[in-house]
């Protein structure tokens, strides 16, 4: 920096403030894309220059009027493999380099902070799991690496955070996930980059990065009284979900209590982690996904609920590490294993709540 | 500049041919009906100019819209229509079938000593096929037009927009069979038709590289005819295969799609590298430089071509080690592209150079390709891809190889052979302004399209941030001037028909047995059949051929 | 194949000899009739090719879903009666045979024979058609056609559909797992279809070779047309044997 006059500072420091050519670094991930942006930028302006500079000095050089009778050349094998080996040695280090930061984009680590995603025409919908919910916006702290957990309501769409150079498709029945790490509080754009109809340029907003503490205010302001894993509770409940998830010794369907994570094995042989997708799709089609050892009698909830609600229930059973209130509702609604998830009779004034009548329950 | 191989007969003594394949027979039958592969390529090339401007023109509504930053100049509805139609006009019925179904379908028979091609009828039906697509998707766009983009993406194609995705999908479905006659019928002359003498490796690289291109028209394009017949069924009768809540995958569709539309980019650029060749071989008075190698590179690219579909796909949520793999062989199939740059400089080194127009536009082809491929491989790996996919910088990049490239070979080739076509020459002096306003209009177009991509700005946006206007403006001011430069082309060229200076059989006094003939050829194209007695881009024989009268009648 | 430069002796030579044989089926940019069949023939075969790429889209999307929904798609295969099934095998296979000897009688100059055997093929080919239809209809009445009031009753209650339970007794599906069987449906008419529409095109081109070999157009030296028809018609003939295999005998015997 000393070396570089103030004056030339400042003004390339302006220009580049006003005519920026990539948008601003927001995450930890985005200095280590733009390295092997720049790095593979300067391979292409090397290799463009040299294609131009031999073709320029050839143009010259060889030019009818200075060189009027050619010389038939027919090739050289050492030339060949020259520009073989060598563009290829090239493009191998980029794949590398680049496979190293796809894994890391989407690979998240396990502590991170998960926040859900639905994409629909044409808004999209954030879910923090204190259940603060947003429209075409995405408050997050720094230092704290979050998790996204995408999925769409109805077409293909593409959730794009440029500063944090990240994106991901949403896609219609299954969950698609991402991760970053913001470090820069600001606010930057939100895109949708996969069109999907007419407001497809519309279906834009803020990515607002906030210190730890001010997200903490953000949060408590915003809150909208239940968090995802409580209103996952009460669907749990109203869906009579309890009815044969529940630690009863003849219980028809597996214990529910600290599934998330877990290896299960499958009744079709194989084991699977309950991860998100696999609990969803449990809920959505779940004659696929019996667990050993059970009936194949689960009725499919597909049409009846939402992604919202879905995402409730899986952030609930996510959190649930004790069978104790699923117990408590057992016992106070009647809802004994057999009734099959008709709708039991309300209990006289305790906290459970009425389990609602089947049909589409929207969060 | 003032040095040049044209080589011309004295003009006030020459004239055109009195028989050649344009006066062969009169009569719009006679032309409705031919089989004379020369008259169905000019037949092409008037059909496949009119959709390129009218795609030019939807290009034009696209700029204009993106000169402000809001949807200001139309509803949103109408630009996505805009650029869908633009999209599908220009790739399945202009780049598509350009250089093979003009240039391919007049030169191949001509350059391998043959009458024809092996099934002119089939020639015949490729064209009214195409002109059915054609006529189909001007129906869609009298009808209300489609907005679904030209990838038909489901299930925004399948059950999320009223607008004509049948039809749009028929045309499309139409022109892909067109594209397979087409592909087999050069498929079966370049095996079984060849004069003697004319083994694989004497054949020209224009050859070589239909070749390779008619393989992935042959192989491919029927994969994209039956997901547009599973489109077709999902929007009908709602069939379900690709509809998650029937038990379908939305991402069958991509990888069906895909299958077919990566091959497809290497149908549409295999053509222009073979023209290259040829120009740069011409006026460079020099064998290719590493013939087998540009050779094996077209097999190599059409090839690989089939193996990395995928690369469209990596944000989509397919496995990660699926991602490696694509991932891999993208940076493979990138090679043989590079290749063939450098054996096209190196055949410079040592030459004997001029600058007519298909040489500059030949030089505009080298330098915007070679932008346009490192781009891919921008693209092709996988960490950048994530940031950079589904933003101007695609949009960008196969601008760059596909205008900058593939239209400039297409120009390249059809300045380059008009005299053998016509038996007239262009006017020099302007084709070579149009050449370099061509060159400026479409970098001050495409460029500043990679910036706005790193910025962020998402394709298919009619309406954008602000910010992002400076280079919007500076893009549609290149559009503008680029629009100039292609309109040019046709001004002159239809000026030269009845202007233009008579050319003789072998104008640039190049090497191929299609410039022994007369120009304009006879129907026949050649009187005996020839035999191949000497190499390609043979030099020293062609100096021995320049005492000798070369066959021609009238 | 020959490549065309051994089949010719020089360029005056070659001009000596086209002027002796010289058909009036030769196409005049062919230097020979042997060049012209080899052409033809190859041109055929790509074109076979080119339909099994198109066919193969529709092949993949089968592997995936069986894969994914197997007791779906068992169970709707059992939906299929197996002996129309075997019938039409039967009838296209042995439609194969008569179409190999129609060309046999090409190449051997019997017209009669040649008529009398694309006679033979083509009622045959329509005798699929008609037993196709039968099943079409039967499926139609038991609202199993995708998009069309599509029914899981089969499905969820097996024993509402008494002639197929006697035969496999097979379990009530889930309903998620029913609801996939309109996947297998979607996929059985769509390949049944495309290879009907195949052979529909194939008859239509019959019927034009019946009136033409009757004219004596195949017997005369210029077979090959018939010959690149035979090709057609047993590649129709093969992609019906996938499709039985694939569609009609998943998990008989459970």
């Amino acid at each position: 920096m000393s070396h570089i006059s103030p004056t030339i500072w400042q003004f390339l420091n302006k220009w580049l403030t006003n005519f920026p050519l990539f948008p601003p670094e927001a995450s930890k991930i985005a200095p280590q894309m733009d390295a092997l942006f720049f790095f593979m930028v300067l391979v292409s302006v090397i290799g463009l220059t040299i294609v131009v500079l031999l073709v320029t000095s050839f143009s010259l050089l060889y030019s009818q009027k200075r060189h009027p009778v050619a010389v038939q050349v027919e090739g050289s094998t050492l030339l060949e493999a020259t520009w073989t080996i060598i563009p290829l040695g090239l493009f191998l280090i980029m794949f590398v380099w680049g496979a190293l930061i796809y894994f890391r984009v989407y690979t998240p680590p396990a502590n991170s902070m998960n926040i859900y995603v639905v994409g629909k025409q044409w808004m999209w919908k954030a879910e923090h799991p204190g259940g603060q919910h947003e429209i075409n916006s995405l408050h997050v702290p720094t230092g704290r690496s979050i998790q996204l957990t995408i999925i769409s309501q109805d077409v293909f769409h593409s959730f794009s955070i440029p500063a944090f150079r990240v994106k991901r498709e949403a896609i219609p029945g299954r969950y698609t996930t991402v991760w970053f790490e913001a470090t820069e509080p600001g606010t930057y754009h939100l895109f949708c980059t996969q069109y999907c109809g007419t407001n497809h340029s519309q279906m834009i907003g803020d990515v607002v990065v906030m210190t730890p503490q001010d997200y903490k205010r953000w949060l408590d302001e915003s809150t909208s009284g239940m968090s995802l894993a409580q209103n996952g509770e009460r669907l749990f409940a109203s869906l009579s979900c309890a009815a044969c998830h529940n630690a009863k010794p003849d219980a028809r369907g597996p214990n529910l209590a600290n599934v998330y994570g877990a290896k299960l094995p499958l009744s079709s042989g194989g084991t699977v982690t309950a991860d998100e997708a696999y609990l969803r799709e449990s809920i959505l089609n779940p004659s696929q996904h019996i667990t050993q050892g059970y009936a194949p009698i689960m009725p499919t909830y597909q049409g009846q609920i939402s992604e919202e609600g879905v995402i409730a229930l899986v952030e609930y059973i996510k959190n649930l590490n004790s069978d104790y209130r699923i117990e408590q509702t057992l016992n106070t609604t009647d809802l004994l294993p057999g009734s099959e998830g008709k709708t039991a009779p309300a209990s006289a004034g305790q906290a459970s709540p009425k389990p609602a009548p089947q049909g589409k329950v929207n969060q | 500049m003032s040095a040049t191989i044209v080589s011309l007969p004295d003009q006030s003594t020459a004239r055109i041919p009195k028989m050649n394949y344009l006066t062969k027979e009169n009569g719009l039958l006679s032309w409705l009906l031919t089989g004379d592969h020369k008259r169905i390529a000019m037949l092409y090339l008037i059909s496949l100019s009119f959709f390129f401007f009218i795609g030019g023109a939807l290009a034009g509504l696209i700029r204009l819209e993106l000169l402000t930053p809001q949807a200001d100049l139309m509803a949103t509805d109408t630009y996505n229509k805009v650029f869908t139609m633009h999209g599908v006009i220009m790739i399945f019925f202009f780049l598509v079938p350009s250089v093979p179904a003009t240039l391919g379908n007049f030169l191949i028979p001509m350059m391998i000593g043959a009458k024809d091609l092996a099934l002119p009828k089939i020639n015949l039906l490729s064209w009214y096929l195409y002109v059915a697509g054609g006529i189909l998707a001007i129906y869609t766009m009298a009808a209300g037009g489609v907005d679904t983009g030209w990838t038909f993406t489901t299930p925004l194609s399948t059950h999320y927009v009223n607008t004509n995705v049948l039809t749009t999908g028929l045309a499309a479905f139409i022109a892909g069979f067109s594209s397979i006659f087409t592909g087999l019928n050069f498929i079966v002359t370049i095996h079984k038709m060849r004069c003697p003498g004319m083994t694989w490796f004497r054949l020209p690289l224009f050859v070589w590289a239909h070749y390779a291109a008619s393989i992935l028209m042959v192989l491919a394009t029927p994969v994209v005819a039956i997901a547009i017949v599973l489109i077709a069924l999902e929007r009908t009768i709602g069939i379900g295969v690709f509809d998650p809540t029937k038990g379908g995958d939305p991402l069958l569709f991509q990888h069906l799609f895909w299958f077919y539309s990566h091959p497809a980019v290497y149908i549409m650029i295999l053509p222009g590298m073979g023209v290259i060749s040829e120009t740069i071989s011409t006026f460079s008075r020099k064998r290719v430089f590493g013939y087998t190698a540009v050779a094996f590179s077209s097999v190599a690219i059409a090839v690989f071509g089939f193996f990395v579909w995928a690369h469209h796909m990596f944000i989509m949520g397919i496995s990660n080690y699926a991602v490696l793999v694509f991932s891999l062989l993208t940076m493979l199939v990138a090679v043989p592209s590079a290749i063939k740059i450098f054996n096209w400089t190196f055949t410079l080194y040592k030459g004997s150079i001029t600058f007519e127009t298909p040489m500059l536009y030949t030089f505009g082809f080298m330098g915007l390709f070679t932008i346009g491929g490192l781009t891919g491989v921008f693209l092709g790996t996988s960490g950048t891809d994530i940031h950079l996919t589904e933003t101007y910088f695609i949009v960008a990049h196969f601008h760059f190889v596909m205008v900058g490239g593939m239209l400039m070979a297409f120009l390249a080739g059809i300045h380059f052979w008009w005299p053998k076509i016509t038996g007239r020459m262009y006017p020099e002096k302007i084709s070579q302004l149009a050449a370099v306003v061509t060159f400026i209009g479409f970098n001050f177009t495409f460029f500043p399209q990679f910036i706005l991509g790193t910025l962020g700005m998402p394709r298919r946006y009619a309406s954008y941030p602000p910010e992002f206007q400076v280079l919007n403006v500076f893009s549609t001011a290149g559009a503008t001037i680029l629009g100039v430069g292609y309109l040019l082309p046709v001004l002159y060229l239809t000026w030269s028909l009845k202007y233009g200076e008579i050319a003789g059989n072998n104008p640039w006094q190049a090497t191929g047995l299609e410039w022994q003939t007369q120009s304009p050829p006879l129907t026949e194209n050649f009187t005996v059949t020839p035999i191949m007695d000497h190499e390609a881009y043979d030099y020293e024989w062609l100096e021995k051929q320049k005492e000798k009268e070369v066959t021609h009648a009238g | 194949m020959p490549d065309s430069h051994t089949i010719i002796h020089g360029a005056s030579e070659a001009a000596h000899d086209a002027h002796a044989e010289h058909p009036a089926y030769l196409r005049h940019h062919f230097e020979n009739t042997a060049q012209q069949a080899d052409a033809t023939n190859f041109a055929m075969w790509l074109f076979l090719v080119t339909e099994v790429m198109f066919f193969g889209g529709m092949f993949t999307a089968y592997l995936i879903y069986r894969n994914w929904y197997y007791p779906a798609f068992v169970a709707a295969s059992h939906q299929l009666d197996v002996r129309w099934g075997t019938l039409n095998t039967l009838v296209l296979i042995i439609s194969s045979f008569t179409m190999a000897m129609g060309v046999w009688c090409a190449e051997t100059r019997r017209k009669s024979g040649l008529v009398l055997c694309l006679v033979l093929t083509m009622i045959l080919g329509v005798g699929f058609l008609g037993i196709k239809t039968i099943e079409y209809s039967e499926k139609i009445e038991k609202h199993h056609v995708p998009g069309f009031h599509y029914s899981l009753q089969s499905f969820t209650d097996p024993q509402s559909d008494p002639a197929v339970y006697a035969e496999y007794h097979d379990k009530a599906l889930p309903l998620d797992m029913a609801r996939h069987t309109e996947v297998y449906f979607s996929l059985y008419f769509a390949l049944t279809g495309m290879h009907a529409l195949h052979m529909i095109i194939g008859i239509a081109i019959l019927v034009f070779m019946i009136f033409r070999a009757q004219a004596g157009a195949y017997t005369s030296g210029h077979v090959t047309f018939v010959e690149n028809f035979g090709l057609y018609w047993h590649f129709v003939d093969i992609i019906w044997i996938y499709l039985f295999a694939l569609l009609y005998l998943i998990s008989r015997h459970q």
